[in-house]
Protein backbone atom coordinates (compact mmCIF):
# COMPACT_ATOMS: atom_id res chain seq x y z
CA UNK A 1 0.00 0.00 0.00
CA UNK A 2 1.58 3.55 -0.78
CA UNK A 3 0.02 6.53 -0.16
CA UNK A 4 1.20 9.60 -0.73
CA UNK A 5 1.05 12.35 1.81
CA UNK A 6 1.72 16.17 0.33
CA UNK A 7 3.48 18.33 3.05
CA UNK A 8 2.71 22.36 2.89
CA UNK A 9 5.62 23.94 2.14
CA UNK A 10 6.18 25.76 6.14
CA UNK A 11 5.73 22.12 7.75
CA UNK A 12 8.55 20.70 5.78
CA UNK A 13 11.23 21.78 8.02
CA UNK A 14 9.90 18.58 10.14
CA UNK A 15 10.13 16.48 7.07
CA UNK A 16 13.78 16.80 5.86
CA UNK A 17 12.38 19.57 3.62
CA UNK A 18 10.36 16.57 1.39
CA UNK A 19 7.44 18.01 -0.24
CA UNK A 20 5.35 14.89 -0.24
CA UNK A 21 6.03 11.46 2.33
CA UNK A 22 5.44 7.95 0.27
CA UNK A 23 3.54 5.80 3.65
CA UNK A 24 1.41 2.88 4.22
CA UNK A 25 -1.79 2.44 5.80
CA UNK A 26 -5.33 1.43 5.61
CA UNK A 27 -7.06 4.04 6.88
CA UNK A 28 -5.99 8.04 6.91
CA UNK A 29 -5.06 8.00 10.43
CA UNK A 30 -3.38 5.13 9.88
CA UNK A 31 -1.31 6.88 7.03
CA UNK A 32 -0.63 9.71 9.60
CA UNK A 33 0.45 7.00 12.07
CA UNK A 34 3.01 6.38 9.93
CA UNK A 35 4.25 9.66 8.81
CA UNK A 36 4.65 10.39 12.28
CA UNK A 37 6.88 7.33 12.59
CA UNK A 38 8.90 8.65 9.96
CA UNK A 39 8.71 11.66 11.37
CA UNK A 40 8.45 11.70 15.02
CA UNK A 41 7.25 15.09 16.32
CA UNK A 42 5.01 15.92 13.21
CA UNK A 43 1.78 13.97 15.02
CA UNK A 44 1.64 16.53 18.00
CA UNK A 45 1.43 19.63 15.28
CA UNK A 46 -1.46 17.50 13.31
CA UNK A 47 -3.22 16.40 16.12
CA UNK A 48 -4.49 17.44 19.24
CA UNK A 49 -6.20 15.25 22.07
CA UNK A 50 -6.38 12.54 19.27
CA UNK A 51 -8.15 14.66 16.88
CA UNK A 52 -7.33 16.76 13.87
CA UNK A 53 -6.65 20.69 15.02
CA UNK A 54 -8.93 22.93 14.53
CA UNK A 55 -6.84 25.12 11.81
CA UNK A 56 -5.33 21.71 9.57
CA UNK A 57 -7.55 20.52 6.83
CA UNK A 58 -7.03 17.15 5.57
CA UNK A 59 -7.75 16.04 1.89
CA UNK A 60 -7.93 12.60 0.48
CA UNK A 61 -8.03 12.96 -3.56
CA UNK A 62 -9.05 16.62 -2.83
CA UNK A 63 -11.86 15.53 -1.00
CA UNK A 64 -11.76 17.25 2.92
CA UNK A 65 -12.09 14.42 5.22
CA UNK A 66 -14.83 15.89 7.28
CA UNK A 67 -17.08 15.28 4.41
CA UNK A 68 -15.67 11.39 4.52
CA UNK A 69 -15.57 9.36 7.39
CA UNK A 70 -12.71 12.03 8.91
CA UNK A 71 -9.81 9.83 10.40
CA UNK A 72 -11.30 6.41 9.77
CA UNK A 73 -11.66 6.68 6.00
CA UNK A 74 -10.47 4.16 4.57
CA UNK A 75 -7.28 4.93 1.93
CA UNK A 76 -6.72 3.21 -1.53
CA UNK A 77 -3.54 1.93 -2.59
CA UNK A 78 -2.24 5.21 -4.89
CA UNK A 79 -4.13 7.72 -2.89
CA UNK A 80 -3.03 11.56 -2.27
CA UNK A 81 -3.44 12.96 0.78
CA UNK A 82 -2.78 16.44 1.38
CA UNK A 83 -2.38 18.50 4.44
CA UNK A 84 -3.44 22.11 4.02
CA UNK A 85 -3.68 24.83 6.73
CA UNK A 86 -7.31 26.04 7.09
CA UNK A 87 -6.36 29.54 7.48
CA UNK A 88 -7.09 31.51 4.12
CA UNK A 89 -9.52 32.83 2.03
CA UNK A 90 -12.52 35.31 2.79
CA UNK B 1 7.88 59.15 8.40
CA UNK B 2 7.79 56.46 9.03
CA UNK B 3 8.56 54.48 12.04
CA UNK B 4 7.98 50.84 12.34
CA UNK B 5 5.35 50.00 14.92
CA UNK B 6 5.22 46.43 13.60
CA UNK B 7 7.15 43.97 15.86
CA UNK B 8 6.45 40.75 14.06
CA UNK B 9 3.74 38.51 13.30
CA UNK B 10 2.30 35.95 15.86
CA UNK B 11 0.11 33.11 16.43
CA UNK B 12 -3.36 33.78 17.65
CA UNK B 13 -3.32 30.61 19.63
CA UNK B 14 -0.08 29.78 20.94
CA UNK B 15 1.55 33.02 20.74
CA UNK B 16 4.84 31.64 19.07
CA UNK B 17 6.52 35.09 16.82
CA UNK B 18 7.45 35.31 13.66
CA UNK B 19 9.15 37.88 11.47
CA UNK B 20 7.39 40.07 9.61
CA UNK B 21 7.57 37.36 6.28
CA UNK B 22 4.28 36.26 4.09
CA UNK B 23 3.19 33.70 6.16
CA UNK B 24 -0.77 32.88 7.22
CA UNK B 25 0.27 30.00 10.19
CA UNK B 26 2.17 28.91 13.01
CA UNK B 27 4.39 26.01 12.17
CA UNK B 28 3.71 24.39 15.42
CA UNK B 29 -0.18 24.06 15.64
CA UNK B 30 -1.37 25.45 12.42
CA UNK B 31 -2.83 28.69 13.83
CA UNK B 32 -3.55 32.06 12.30
CA UNK B 33 -0.64 34.37 12.49
CA UNK B 34 -1.92 37.90 13.00
CA UNK B 35 0.49 41.17 13.26
CA UNK B 36 1.93 42.16 16.72
CA UNK B 37 2.07 46.09 17.23
CA UNK B 38 3.81 48.56 19.74
CA UNK B 39 0.66 50.21 20.84
CA UNK B 40 2.70 52.22 23.48
CA UNK B 41 5.04 53.63 20.66
CA UNK B 42 1.54 54.00 18.52
CA UNK B 43 0.12 55.58 21.36
CA UNK B 44 2.77 58.49 21.49
CA UNK B 45 2.95 58.60 17.82
CA UNK B 46 -1.03 59.21 17.17
CA UNK B 47 -3.44 61.65 18.36
CA UNK B 48 -6.97 62.67 16.91
CA UNK B 49 -5.57 66.19 15.87
CA UNK B 50 -3.01 64.25 14.15
CA UNK B 51 -5.51 62.10 12.15
CA UNK B 52 -7.94 64.77 11.66
CA UNK B 53 -5.63 67.10 9.44
CA UNK B 54 -5.00 63.91 7.14
CA UNK B 55 -6.20 63.43 3.55
CA UNK B 56 -9.77 61.51 4.06
CA UNK B 57 -8.80 58.19 3.49
CA UNK B 58 -7.65 54.71 5.24
CA UNK B 59 -4.23 55.53 5.40
CA UNK B 60 -5.34 58.39 8.36
CA UNK B 61 -4.69 55.45 10.57
CA UNK B 62 -1.58 54.22 8.95
CA UNK B 63 0.01 53.63 12.31
CA UNK B 64 -2.47 51.00 13.03
CA UNK B 65 -1.68 49.40 9.69
CA UNK B 66 1.29 46.83 8.99
CA UNK B 67 3.22 48.59 6.30
CA UNK B 68 6.50 49.90 6.66
CA UNK B 69 6.58 53.62 5.23
CA UNK B 70 4.43 55.03 2.71
CA UNK B 71 1.78 53.06 1.06
CA UNK B 72 2.59 52.12 -2.95
CA UNK B 73 -0.96 50.55 -3.50
CA UNK B 74 -4.31 51.99 -3.30
CA UNK B 75 -3.41 55.33 -1.87
CA UNK B 76 -6.73 56.84 -2.21
CA UNK B 77 -8.98 54.17 -0.71
CA UNK B 78 -11.40 54.21 1.85
CA UNK B 79 -12.55 57.25 4.01
CA UNK B 80 -16.23 56.08 2.61
CA UNK B 81 -19.60 57.80 3.92
CA UNK B 82 -21.48 56.75 7.17
CA UNK B 83 -25.02 58.19 5.77
CA UNK B 84 -27.26 58.65 8.89
CA UNK B 85 -30.05 56.57 7.80
CA UNK B 86 -33.49 57.90 8.99
CA UNK B 87 -35.75 56.88 6.53
CA UNK B 88 -34.61 53.21 6.94
CA UNK B 89 -34.84 53.50 10.49
CA UNK B 90 -38.29 54.40 10.52
CA UNK B 91 -38.87 51.49 8.28
CA UNK B 92 -37.58 49.32 10.80
CA UNK B 93 -38.98 50.97 13.53
CA UNK B 94 -35.91 52.40 15.16
CA UNK B 95 -34.69 55.11 15.98
CA UNK B 96 -31.12 55.43 14.94
CA UNK B 97 -29.50 53.98 12.05
CA UNK B 98 -26.69 54.60 10.15
CA UNK B 99 -25.16 53.13 6.95
CA UNK B 100 -21.37 52.68 6.64
CA UNK B 101 -21.42 52.98 2.82
CA UNK B 102 -18.52 50.70 1.24
CA UNK B 103 -20.59 50.47 -1.28
CA UNK B 104 -18.68 53.42 -3.00
CA UNK B 105 -15.38 52.45 -1.74
CA UNK B 106 -12.38 53.38 -4.43
CA UNK B 107 -11.71 51.92 -6.77
CA UNK B 108 -13.44 48.98 -6.75
CA UNK B 109 -16.77 49.55 -4.86
CA UNK B 110 -16.38 47.18 -2.05
CA UNK B 111 -14.61 47.15 1.29
CA UNK B 112 -12.11 44.92 -0.19
CA UNK B 113 -10.30 47.63 -1.62
CA UNK B 114 -9.14 48.09 1.71
CA UNK B 115 -7.54 44.77 2.80
CA UNK B 116 -6.17 44.21 -0.79
CA UNK B 117 -4.37 48.00 -0.78
CA UNK B 118 -2.52 46.71 2.60
CA UNK B 119 -2.01 43.39 0.95
CA UNK B 120 -0.23 44.80 -2.47
CA UNK B 121 1.28 47.31 -0.62
CA UNK B 122 2.86 44.91 1.45
CA UNK B 123 3.60 42.32 -1.68
CA UNK B 124 5.42 44.92 -3.19
CA UNK B 125 7.53 44.91 0.13
CA UNK B 126 8.45 41.79 -0.02
CA UNK B 127 9.66 41.79 -3.50
CA UNK B 128 6.95 39.57 -5.16
CA UNK B 129 6.25 40.44 -8.83
CA UNK B 130 2.89 37.87 -9.44
CA UNK B 131 0.28 38.18 -6.86
CA UNK B 132 -3.35 36.58 -6.53
CA UNK B 133 -6.48 35.19 -4.62
CA UNK B 134 -9.22 32.82 -4.36
CA UNK B 135 -12.24 34.91 -4.54
CA UNK B 136 -15.90 35.02 -4.40
CA UNK B 137 -16.37 38.32 -6.40
CA UNK B 138 -14.87 41.56 -4.75
CA UNK B 139 -11.96 40.34 -3.70
CA UNK B 140 -11.35 39.67 -7.44
CA UNK B 141 -12.27 42.94 -8.94
CA UNK B 142 -9.78 44.09 -6.23
CA UNK B 143 -7.22 42.61 -6.80
CA UNK B 144 -7.36 42.93 -10.79
CA UNK B 145 -7.71 46.35 -10.62
CA UNK B 146 -4.82 47.25 -7.98
CA UNK B 147 -2.90 44.90 -9.51
CA UNK B 148 -3.01 46.58 -12.56
CA UNK B 149 -2.21 50.34 -11.31
CA UNK B 150 0.69 48.85 -9.67
CA UNK B 151 2.38 46.70 -12.43
CA UNK B 152 1.54 43.82 -10.67
CA UNK B 153 0.86 40.31 -12.32
CA UNK B 154 -2.35 38.77 -11.28
CA UNK B 155 -3.94 35.61 -11.42
CA UNK B 156 -7.49 35.24 -9.99
CA UNK B 157 -9.36 31.97 -8.92
CA UNK B 158 -13.41 32.31 -8.42
CA UNK B 159 -15.91 29.71 -8.72
CA UNK B 160 -16.62 29.02 -11.87
CA UNK B 161 -20.72 29.99 -11.96
CA UNK B 162 -19.39 33.64 -10.81
CA UNK B 163 -21.98 36.57 -11.67
CA UNK B 164 -21.24 37.59 -15.37
CA UNK B 165 -20.26 40.78 -14.08
CA UNK B 166 -17.87 39.97 -11.53
CA UNK B 167 -15.89 37.92 -14.24
CA UNK B 168 -15.88 41.43 -16.65
CA UNK B 169 -15.41 43.61 -13.68
CA UNK B 170 -11.81 41.03 -13.20
CA UNK B 171 -10.87 40.41 -16.63
CA UNK B 172 -11.41 44.36 -17.97
CA UNK B 173 -7.87 45.07 -15.27
CA UNK B 174 -5.63 42.47 -17.41
CA UNK B 175 -6.06 39.90 -14.84
CA UNK B 176 -5.89 36.17 -15.64
CA UNK B 177 -8.94 35.01 -14.37
CA UNK B 178 -9.38 31.17 -14.00
CA UNK B 179 -12.87 29.98 -12.91
CA UNK B 180 -12.68 26.66 -10.79
CA UNK B 181 -15.42 24.30 -11.47
CA UNK B 182 -16.31 23.81 -7.78
CA UNK B 183 -16.99 26.05 -4.47
CA UNK B 184 -15.06 28.58 -2.78
CA UNK B 185 -13.62 26.95 -0.07
CA UNK B 186 -12.07 24.27 -3.10
CA UNK B 187 -10.99 27.42 -4.96
CA UNK B 188 -9.17 28.39 -1.56
CA UNK B 189 -7.64 24.82 -0.83
CA UNK B 190 -6.14 24.70 -4.88
CA UNK B 191 -5.00 28.76 -3.83
CA UNK B 192 -3.18 27.66 -1.09
CA UNK B 193 -1.56 25.04 -2.99
CA UNK B 194 -0.59 27.11 -5.59
CA UNK B 195 0.40 29.75 -3.31
CA UNK B 196 3.43 27.55 -1.57
CA UNK B 197 4.52 26.06 -4.60
CA UNK B 198 4.38 28.82 -6.98
CA UNK B 199 6.15 31.13 -4.15
CA UNK B 200 3.42 34.11 -5.22
CA UNK B 201 1.90 36.45 -3.20
CA UNK B 202 -1.69 35.10 -2.56
CA UNK B 203 -3.40 38.50 -0.86
CA UNK B 204 -6.05 36.02 1.24
CA UNK B 205 -3.53 33.11 2.28
CA UNK B 206 0.18 33.85 2.53
CA UNK B 207 -0.21 37.49 3.09
CA UNK B 208 -3.31 37.01 4.98
CA UNK B 209 -1.97 38.77 8.29
CA UNK B 210 -1.31 42.02 6.99
CA UNK B 211 -4.46 41.68 4.14
CA UNK B 212 -7.12 40.91 6.78
CA UNK B 213 -5.51 43.84 9.11
CA UNK B 214 -7.15 46.94 6.13
CA UNK B 215 -10.07 45.26 7.40
CA UNK B 216 -10.18 47.39 10.66
CA UNK B 217 -10.24 50.64 8.84
CA UNK B 218 -14.01 50.06 8.44
CA UNK B 219 -13.97 50.54 12.51
CA UNK B 220 -11.85 53.37 12.65
CA UNK B 221 -13.67 55.23 10.49
CA UNK B 222 -17.16 54.29 11.87
CA UNK B 223 -15.73 55.76 14.88
CA UNK B 224 -14.14 58.58 14.08
CA UNK B 225 -17.18 59.72 11.65
CA UNK B 226 -19.51 59.04 14.84
CA UNK B 227 -17.48 61.82 16.49
CA UNK B 228 -14.71 59.61 18.33
CA UNK B 229 -16.97 56.56 19.87
CA UNK B 230 -18.38 53.76 19.26
CA UNK B 231 -22.11 52.96 18.20
CA UNK B 232 -24.01 50.65 20.87
CA UNK B 233 -24.95 47.95 18.12
CA UNK B 234 -22.67 47.02 14.66
CA UNK B 235 -24.28 44.42 11.83
CA UNK B 236 -21.68 42.87 9.32
CA UNK B 237 -21.83 40.24 6.73
CA UNK B 238 -19.98 37.34 7.38
CA UNK B 239 -18.27 35.23 4.28
CA UNK B 240 -15.14 33.95 5.43
CA UNK B 241 -15.93 36.05 8.82
CA UNK B 242 -12.73 38.30 8.84
CA UNK B 243 -14.20 41.68 9.02
CA UNK B 244 -16.43 41.32 12.25
CA UNK B 245 -14.06 40.67 14.15
CA UNK B 246 -11.44 43.11 12.71
CA UNK B 247 -13.94 45.94 13.64
CA UNK B 248 -14.20 44.48 16.74
CA UNK B 249 -10.66 45.00 16.99
CA UNK B 250 -10.56 48.38 15.38
CA UNK B 251 -12.74 49.87 18.52
CA UNK B 252 -10.07 48.28 20.82
CA UNK B 253 -7.23 49.26 19.52
CA UNK B 254 -8.57 52.95 19.29
CA UNK B 255 -9.14 52.63 23.17
CA UNK B 256 -5.83 51.54 23.62
CA UNK B 257 -3.94 53.80 21.88
CA UNK B 258 -6.35 56.42 23.30
CA UNK B 259 -7.88 58.06 20.67
CA UNK B 260 -11.92 57.07 22.03
CA UNK B 261 -12.89 56.06 25.45
CA UNK B 262 -14.53 52.96 25.60
CA UNK B 263 -14.67 50.26 22.80
CA UNK B 264 -17.75 48.53 23.75
CA UNK B 265 -20.51 47.76 21.31
CA UNK B 266 -22.16 44.52 20.28
CA UNK B 267 -21.38 42.58 17.03
CA UNK B 268 -24.20 41.26 15.05
CA UNK B 269 -23.12 38.91 12.09
CA UNK B 270 -25.36 38.08 9.44
CA UNK B 271 -25.47 35.48 6.77
CA UNK B 272 -27.53 34.11 4.04
CA UNK B 273 -29.52 30.46 5.30
CA UNK B 274 -28.16 29.51 2.06
CA UNK B 275 -24.87 29.33 3.61
CA UNK B 276 -25.33 29.95 7.32
CA UNK B 277 -21.86 27.69 9.15
CA UNK B 278 -21.42 30.63 11.44
CA UNK B 279 -24.69 31.87 12.66
CA UNK B 280 -25.95 28.41 13.28
CA UNK B 281 -22.73 27.65 15.42
CA UNK B 282 -23.39 31.14 17.52
CA UNK B 283 -27.54 30.30 17.44
CA UNK B 284 -26.70 26.49 18.58
CA UNK B 285 -23.75 27.46 21.40
CA UNK B 286 -21.46 25.36 19.31
CA UNK B 287 -17.44 27.13 20.23
CA UNK B 288 -16.77 26.43 16.00
CA UNK B 289 -18.57 26.30 12.92
CA UNK B 290 -19.14 23.25 11.25
CA UNK B 291 -18.93 23.43 7.71
CA UNK B 292 -21.31 23.75 4.48
CA UNK B 293 -20.53 21.78 1.84
CA UNK B 294 -22.37 23.60 -1.00
CA UNK B 295 -23.50 26.56 -0.42
CA UNK B 296 -26.67 27.97 -2.00
CA UNK B 297 -27.69 31.11 -2.39
CA UNK B 298 -28.00 34.74 -4.41
CA UNK B 299 -25.83 36.39 -1.90
CA UNK B 300 -22.58 35.14 -4.07
CA UNK B 301 -19.82 36.97 -1.76
CA UNK B 302 -21.20 35.00 1.04
CA UNK B 303 -21.15 31.57 -0.05
CA UNK B 304 -18.06 30.57 2.31
CA UNK B 305 -19.45 27.08 3.38
CA UNK B 306 -16.01 26.84 5.58
CA UNK B 307 -14.98 29.91 7.20
CA UNK B 308 -11.29 30.40 7.78
CA UNK B 309 -12.13 33.22 10.80
CA UNK B 310 -15.45 30.99 11.83
CA UNK B 311 -14.39 30.25 15.19
CA UNK B 312 -12.94 33.95 16.14
CA UNK B 313 -16.12 35.56 14.90
CA UNK B 314 -18.19 33.10 17.15
CA UNK B 315 -16.41 34.24 19.97
CA UNK B 316 -16.51 38.22 19.22
CA UNK B 317 -20.45 37.52 19.08
CA UNK B 318 -20.65 35.77 22.10
CA UNK B 319 -18.03 37.81 24.21
CA UNK B 320 -20.01 41.10 23.43
CA UNK B 321 -23.70 40.58 23.82
CA UNK B 322 -24.62 40.20 20.46
CA UNK B 323 -25.82 37.55 18.20
CA UNK B 324 -25.72 35.95 14.84
CA UNK B 325 -28.88 35.81 12.44
CA UNK B 326 -29.39 34.34 8.57
CA UNK B 327 -32.03 35.38 6.60
CA UNK B 328 -33.65 33.72 2.54
CA UNK B 329 -33.16 34.96 -0.39
CA UNK B 330 -36.46 36.57 -0.93
CA UNK B 331 -35.53 38.39 2.32
CA UNK B 332 -32.25 39.30 0.96
CA UNK B 333 -33.59 41.21 -2.41
CA UNK B 334 -36.39 42.46 -0.51
CA UNK B 335 -33.96 44.12 1.75
CA UNK B 336 -31.83 45.13 -1.08
CA UNK B 337 -34.76 47.07 -2.30
CA UNK B 338 -35.91 48.67 1.04
CA UNK B 339 -32.23 50.06 1.37
CA UNK B 340 -32.41 51.68 -1.98
CA UNK B 341 -35.94 53.10 -1.97
CA UNK B 342 -35.50 54.39 1.86
CA UNK B 343 -31.91 55.48 1.71
CA UNK B 344 -31.15 55.92 -2.22
CA UNK B 345 -28.19 53.01 -1.23
CA UNK B 346 -27.64 50.23 -3.60
CA UNK B 347 -26.12 47.92 -1.82
CA UNK B 348 -25.18 43.85 -3.23
CA UNK B 349 -26.65 41.11 -2.12
CA UNK B 350 -24.50 40.76 1.36
CA UNK B 351 -25.67 44.45 1.49
CA UNK B 352 -29.48 42.93 2.12
CA UNK B 353 -27.89 40.34 3.72
CA UNK B 354 -27.46 43.08 6.40
CA UNK B 355 -29.80 45.02 6.29
CA UNK B 356 -32.38 41.95 6.27
CA UNK B 357 -30.61 40.06 9.44
CA UNK B 358 -30.91 43.97 11.14
CA UNK B 359 -34.57 43.75 10.84
CA UNK B 360 -34.86 40.41 12.15
CA UNK B 361 -32.92 41.26 14.60
CA UNK B 362 -34.67 44.11 15.89
CA UNK B 363 -38.23 42.41 15.29
CA UNK B 364 -36.95 39.19 17.72
CA UNK B 365 -35.81 41.76 20.09
CA UNK B 366 -31.94 40.94 20.19
CA UNK B 367 -31.52 45.04 19.08
CA UNK B 368 -33.44 47.74 20.93
CA UNK B 369 -35.18 49.81 19.38
CA UNK B 370 -33.96 53.02 21.28
CA UNK B 371 -30.17 52.55 20.78
CA UNK B 372 -28.36 53.21 17.75
CA UNK B 373 -27.39 50.92 15.27
CA UNK B 374 -24.60 50.45 12.44
CA UNK B 375 -25.09 48.50 9.28
CA UNK B 376 -21.77 47.71 7.41
CA UNK B 377 -22.66 47.79 3.73
CA UNK B 378 -19.92 46.27 2.18
CA UNK B 379 -20.44 46.05 -2.02
CA UNK B 380 -22.46 47.68 -4.74
CA UNK B 381 -25.01 46.67 -6.31
CA UNK B 382 -24.56 47.17 -9.69
CA UNK B 383 -22.33 43.72 -9.07
CA UNK B 384 -25.26 41.85 -8.57
CA UNK B 385 -27.91 43.55 -10.46
CA UNK B 386 -29.64 39.93 -11.66
CA UNK B 387 -30.53 39.01 -8.18
CA UNK B 388 -33.49 42.25 -7.72
CA UNK B 389 -34.78 41.85 -10.95
CA UNK B 390 -37.63 39.91 -9.92
CA UNK B 391 -38.62 42.06 -7.08
CA UNK B 392 -38.86 45.26 -9.16
CA UNK B 393 -41.73 46.89 -11.06
CA UNK B 394 -40.73 46.37 -14.93
CA UNK B 395 -40.32 50.16 -16.18
CA UNK B 396 -43.74 51.64 -18.16
CA UNK B 397 -43.82 51.97 -22.10
CA UNK B 398 -45.59 54.40 -23.32
CA UNK B 399 -45.84 56.64 -26.84
CA UNK B 400 -44.49 60.04 -26.70
CA UNK B 401 -47.64 61.26 -25.37
CA UNK B 402 -48.78 63.14 -22.92
CA UNK B 403 -51.90 61.48 -22.87
CA UNK B 404 -50.25 58.08 -22.45
CA UNK B 405 -48.44 58.74 -19.54
CA UNK B 406 -51.13 61.33 -17.52
CA UNK B 407 -52.93 57.65 -15.82
CA UNK B 408 -49.60 56.51 -14.93
CA UNK B 409 -49.53 59.57 -12.31
CA UNK B 410 -53.13 58.92 -11.52
CA UNK B 411 -53.74 59.56 -7.72
CA UNK B 412 -50.08 59.30 -7.19
CA UNK B 413 -49.49 63.83 -6.86
CA UNK B 414 -50.67 67.11 -7.90
CA UNK B 415 -49.97 67.61 -11.76
CA UNK B 416 -46.97 70.47 -11.59
CA UNK B 417 -48.05 73.28 -13.98
CA UNK B 418 -45.46 75.35 -15.27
Amino acid sequence: MSIRIQIPTPMRQHTEGKAVVEVSGATVQGALDALNSQYPGISSRLFENGQVRRFVNVYLNDEDIRYLDGLATPVKDGAELAIIPAVAGG
Amino acid sequence: MSADFVRGLKCRLCGKTYPKEPLNFCTEDFGPLEVDYDYEAIAEALSRSKVELRPNNMWRFRELLPIDGEPTVGAQVGGTPLVRADRLAEALGVECVWVKNDAVNFPTLSFKDRVVSVALSKAREFGFHTVGCASTGNLANSVAANAAAAGLEAYILVPHDLERSKFLATSIYGAKVVGVRGTYDEVNRLCTQIAFKYGWGFVNINLRPFYAEGSKTVGFEIAEQLGWRTPQHVVVPMAGGSLIGKVHKAFHELAKVGLIDDPSCKFYGAQATGCNPITTAVKNGWENHRPVRKPNTIAKSLAIGDPADGYFACKVMRETGGWGEDVSDPEIAEAMVLLGKTEGIFAETAGGVTVAVARKLIDQGRIPRDEEIVLCITGNGLKTQDAVVDYLDRPAVINPSLEEFEPLVEGSREPVLV
